[in-house]
């Protein structure tokens, strides 16, 4: 189906120019900067609806496509288009951006016009990123998503933003550059920058390889694998509660979104070739990252590492096909693995969006991360606690919270892989469980620890709204993810079709 | 000899700008201090009629006229007009500057139109010659102007070493082109590069390196880049934003006439010494920057790294290297220009802004203008969506596309280290809290220009083919 309306151009530009007149709007008025930040923010959200509905889930061709020349000498375009891969990307984008927006309503004092339009250009950017088909369109949104992020931590992170963030930069420039110079090549080869285009492109297997690991440099630090992940913690902890929940919910997954698009599909042998390396890097994420998570005095750095073990199942996900099309021969556990690795990105949009606000909740009033300064939060702030306690259950991987759904997927198509690698993988549930409840024991439950801990007042209307609407967004996938499958499967099946054949 | 006075008409600009010079000259003498004003006027009016006139002059194809040794063509139409939209804007942005330390002297805009005038031969020069003479009159002229200030020590410290090496590199050049000479029997590019096939390789390649050394000296490359920040730091700021941004447009139009009009048919020898310039030049401009605390001399070996990716352009050798190159030597003078109009507007009187330190928490004093810096530092580290990003990439592209990919490699690795120093500078305006609440002092104008020009780098950056399209199509 071909859009009448340009709607991609629209979830993209509409925050980026909403944004900009927050920001002319400046800060005389802020209440007014704020609610034209959330109508900016709902309206998107609401344009964005039709890329669900009006979405034709039977074909795995690229829907709502836009085109036109952009530079046109070079070939370059401004190509547009979803599908079943990243039409959920970007539907969680928009609706996680409006939680962000009310989630920084009375917390942000200092210049909240620069803030509120940092958010909003940056989630265009986001969208644009999901839905570029054109490689060269795609690293521009790839690399402009770091500005608005640069100046989220670095101005209004925490007393050691400055470090976190120019890291964070570096780190993520680091990689990409990599993948610009191997967009280039590529661009050689087949003359134009059309992403659809390279995934036909041949390629012997030198080149495969040195494409694939200059894609991996970009991905593997955006999504983030064990051992370049070590920015998200420190980003993570310095960032303000938005910052975080944007960087967890939505950026982590544009890297778990770039093998999909990019590495999978351009260079099949390469990835098969080298699916030893991603599979081993993912299960040190589930495992040692877990075991790491288990012993931080942060709450923050806590959830950041539980990041990086649950976005370890998604690369798993993604890479265990090539050892399951040479074990079984049955494209099916192969589906599912990918499948499963897409639910957990969406899965964990919401989740880890829900415990980073949560912690937000937290400091608002105590301005302290640190879960010893916690304990027996219940006795003060009930509604928070039943909020908090339940999100950590979805992160554990509680059947019935969509964190369930998704890293059963990826264990179960495991199994037909190799049965050590759901084992290790499955030692997730238990160490998963450890670190979130052992973390929600000693700040929610308990004595009450001092006295700043009994003065708590329980969440406002504005913060249950943003939690609550969470709570159903995890409740409903985790208790009815088909429509979510149906929508991505035919994509799926089409992308290891094409995965499945070799280019040499 | 019959003279037909229609021959004339592709020198037009370089009569106008020699005449303007003049006039500018002999009016200032005739006005007191407190009018210097019409000097400016006249000056910026001046550069504004001339640019009309380069955009209404007809031009189609190529012209040679004075026997040969001048030639006008689109390359040097587009760059003569890059030339004076600079020119224009950093006349635009020193006013204040100049004014507030009693340097409003009408000889800042001779010697800068000179100067100017001397950019525009080198530009449409068609013989070692008349190359050459381009040459001199630029560098006599920024000479002057580095020792602008008088009475400061360092500027006349700048002003000798800038002398006395670009003296070294003049003989240097001087020295390639007699053995040229002598193996081809020719000053003229076009006879030249006909008689080199012929010619004794071995005097070729020798007077090549001679050349090519000269031509690193003037563009700042590694490892003949050491007056650059002196020069840079010494200058009063407004004679800074001169050299660091318009002389870099001649440059290239130097290299392309010289090695590529003249020399193209050794292109395989010189191709090798521009790698090593351009690798050294990445590695040595980007690692120094890291430890500069005065901006300017930050902004110095920055240059020294655009330098050599701007090289990476025309060592491809490609038609879309050489559109790649010239794209990226505008994009440059433009985005120095912003940067370093930045700091002028930062200083007043008394007070210098050339260290990195004053920077800090401009986003609270002028977040307007905060945003117009990160603009031109993002632009300069190459990151999306501004111009900066499609200069690197355009370059990267005419390497790839000669199968250079490990030149790529090397290169986008040193922008990673650059990334750094342009983002401490956003940090310093954005993290950081101000020393002092000095409101900024600017003029209307100063601040219409430097925000026209912030903007520029976004506009560009989103539709860069506008751009690129008048570059590609000097090259066919």
């Amino acid at each position: 189906m071909s859009a009448d309306w340009p709607i991609l151009s629209l979830t993209i530009w509409l925050p980026i120019i909403g944004g900009m007149l927050v920001l002319a709007g400046g800060d005389k008025a802020p209440n007014i900067t704020r609610w034209l930040a959330v109508i900016v923010s709902v309206a998107t959200f609401l344009v964005s609806l039709p890329l669900w509905s009006g979405f034709d889930p039977a074909t795995a061709q690229m829907q709502f496509v836009e085109r036109a020349p952009w530079i046109a000498t070079f070939h370059i375009e401004y190509h547009l288009g979803v599908d079943g891969i990243s039409m959920p990307l970007i539907l969680l984008t928009t609706f996680i951006s409006i939680l962000v927006i009310i989630a920084g309503w009375e917390v942000i004092t200092y210049k909240p016009s620069q803030y509120m339009a940092a958010f909003l250009v940056m989630e265009g950017v986001m969208v644009g990123v999901f839905s570029a088909l054109d490689a060269m369109l795609f690293y521009v949104f790839w690399e402009a998503m770091l500005i608005p992020m640069f100046l989220i931590i670095g101005v209004w992170g925490g007393p050691n933003r400055v470090y976190a963030t120019i890291k964070f930069f570096l780190y993520t420039f680091l990689g990409s550059v990599f993948m610009l110079v191997a967009l280039i090549y590529m661009y050689f080869k087949s003359g134009n920058m059309e992403i659809l285009g390279f995934h036909g492109l041949k390629l012997d297997l030198t080149e495969q390889i040195l494409i694939f690991i200059a894609f991996l440099l970009a991905f593997a630090v955006k999504v983030p694998m064990w051992p370049v992940h070590t920015w998200l913690p420190d980003a993570h902890v310095e960032a303000p509660t938005g910052g975080s929940v944007i960087l967890a919910a939505i950026m982590l997954k544009i890297g778990g979104y770039g093998f999909l698009r990019f590495s999978l599909p351009i260079t099949p042998d390469a990835s098969n070739e080298l699916d030893w390396l991603i599979i081993a890097m993912s299960l040190i994420a589930v495992v040692y990252i877990g075991f790491v998570a288990l012993v931080q005095q942060d709450m923050k750095k806590l959830i950041a590492y539980s990041s990086i073990a649950h976005m370890g199942f998604v690369t798993l996900g993604f890479f265990i096909v090539f050892i399951i099309f040479a074990r079984t021969d049955v494209t099916g556990g192969a589906v599912l693995g990918i499948e499963g690795g897409m639910v957990q990105m969406i899965s964990h949009g919401f989740i880890s969006a829900a415990m980073f606000l949560c912690v937000g909740v937290l400091y608002d009033r105590m301005h302290s991360r640190m879960i010893k300064d916690y304990g027996g939060v219940v006795n003060s702030m009930p509604w928070f606690a039943a909020f908090m306690v339940f999100f950590a259950m979805s992160n554990a991987g509680l059947p019935g919270t969509s964190g369930f759904v998704g890293e059963f997927m990826v264990i179960l198509a495991s199994f037909r892989a190799d049965f050590w690698f759901a084992f290790l993988a499955a030692t997730t549930l238990i160490v998963g469980a450890a670190y979130t409840l052992w973390m929600v024991k000693r700040v929610v439950f308990g004595e009450v620890a001092n006295h700043h801990v009994a003065e708590l007042e329980d969440i406002n209307k504005r913060e249950a709204l943003v939690l609550g609407s969470l709570a159903i967004a995890v409740l409903v996938l985790g208790l009815w993810p088909a429509p979510l499958v149906e929508v991505m499967d035919v994509t799926v099946r089409n992308l290891l079709a094409h995965v499945a054949v070799s280019k040499l | 000899m019959n003279f037909d006075i229609t021959t004339l008409i592709p020198v037009l600009p370089e009569i106008y700008l020699l005449t303007l010079a003049s006039v500018v000259l002999l009016v200032d003498i005739m006005l007191r201090d407190d009018q210097r004003l019409l000097t400016y006027i006249l000056a910026q009016a001046g550069l504004a009629a001339g640019l009309v006139l380069l955009l209404v002059l007809p031009g189609e194809g190529k012209t040679v006229v004075f026997s040969g040794h001048y030639v006008r063509d689109a390359m040097g139409d587009v760059l003569k007009i890059a030339l004076f939209v600079t020119a224009f804007g950093a006349f635009l942005y020193s006013k204040d500057y100049l004014r507030a330390r009693k340097l409003f002297k009408g000889e800042f805009y001779v010697l800068g139109l000179l100067a100017l005038l001397g950019m525009s031969v080198m530009i449409s020069a068609n013989s070692f010659l008349s190359l050459y003479l381009g040459l001199e009159l630029l560098a006599l002229s920024l000479y002057a102007m580095v020792a602008f200030d008088r009475d400061s020590p360092a500027g006349s410290e700048a002003a000798m070493k800038y002398f006395i090496l670009g003296a070294v590199a003049s003989g240097m050049l001087l020295y390639g082109i007699s053995m040229i000479y002598g193996a081809t029997g020719s000053l003229i590019f076009g006879e030249v590069s006909k008689g080199v096939a012929q010619a004794d390789r071995l005097v070729l390649v020798f007077g090549l390196v001679f050349v090519v050394i000269g031509l690193a000296f003037k563009l700042g490359a590694v490892p003949f880049h050491m007056w650059v920040p002196d020069v840079y730091e010494g200058s009063p700021t407004a004679t800074t934003l001169f050299i660091g941004s318009i002389p870099k447009i001649a440059a290239f139009a130097m290299a392309m006439r010289l090695l590529v009009d003249g020399l193209g048919g050794l292109h395989e020898d010189w191709q090798g010494m521009l790698i090593i310039l351009a690798v050294l030049s990445m590695a040595v401009g980007n690692v120094f920057a890291l430890a500069q605390g005065n901006i300017k001399r930050m902004l110095a070996y920055s240059t020294i790294s655009h330098v050599g990716f701007l090289m990476l352009g025309v060592l491809s050798g490609t038609p879309s290297g050489y559109s790649s190159a010239m794209f990226y030597a505008i994009v440059y003078a433009i985005m120095a220009l912003g940067a370093f109009g930045i700091l002028i507007l930062l200083s007043r009187e008394g007070f210098e802004a050339d260290r990195l330190l004053d920077l800090k928490g401009l986003n609270q004093r002028s977040p307007w203008f905060a945003a117009m810096m990160m603009l031109f530092m993002f632009s300069m580290a190459g990151v999306p969506p501004t111009v900066g990003f499609f200069a690197k990439l355009f370059v990267l592209q005419a390497v790839v596309g000669v199968n250079l990919t490990w030149l790529a490699l090397v290169a986008v690795f040193f922008s990673i280290i650059g990334a750094f120093y342009y983002l401490r500078i956003v940090k310093l305006m954005y993290f950081d809290k101000p020393d002092s609440d000095v409101a900024l002092e600017a003029g209307w104008d100063t601040k219409l220009g430097l925000s026209v020009n912030g903007l520029a780098m976004l506009y560009f950056g989103m539709f860069p083919a506008s751009l690129l399209s008048v570059c590609q199509v000097t090259f066919g």
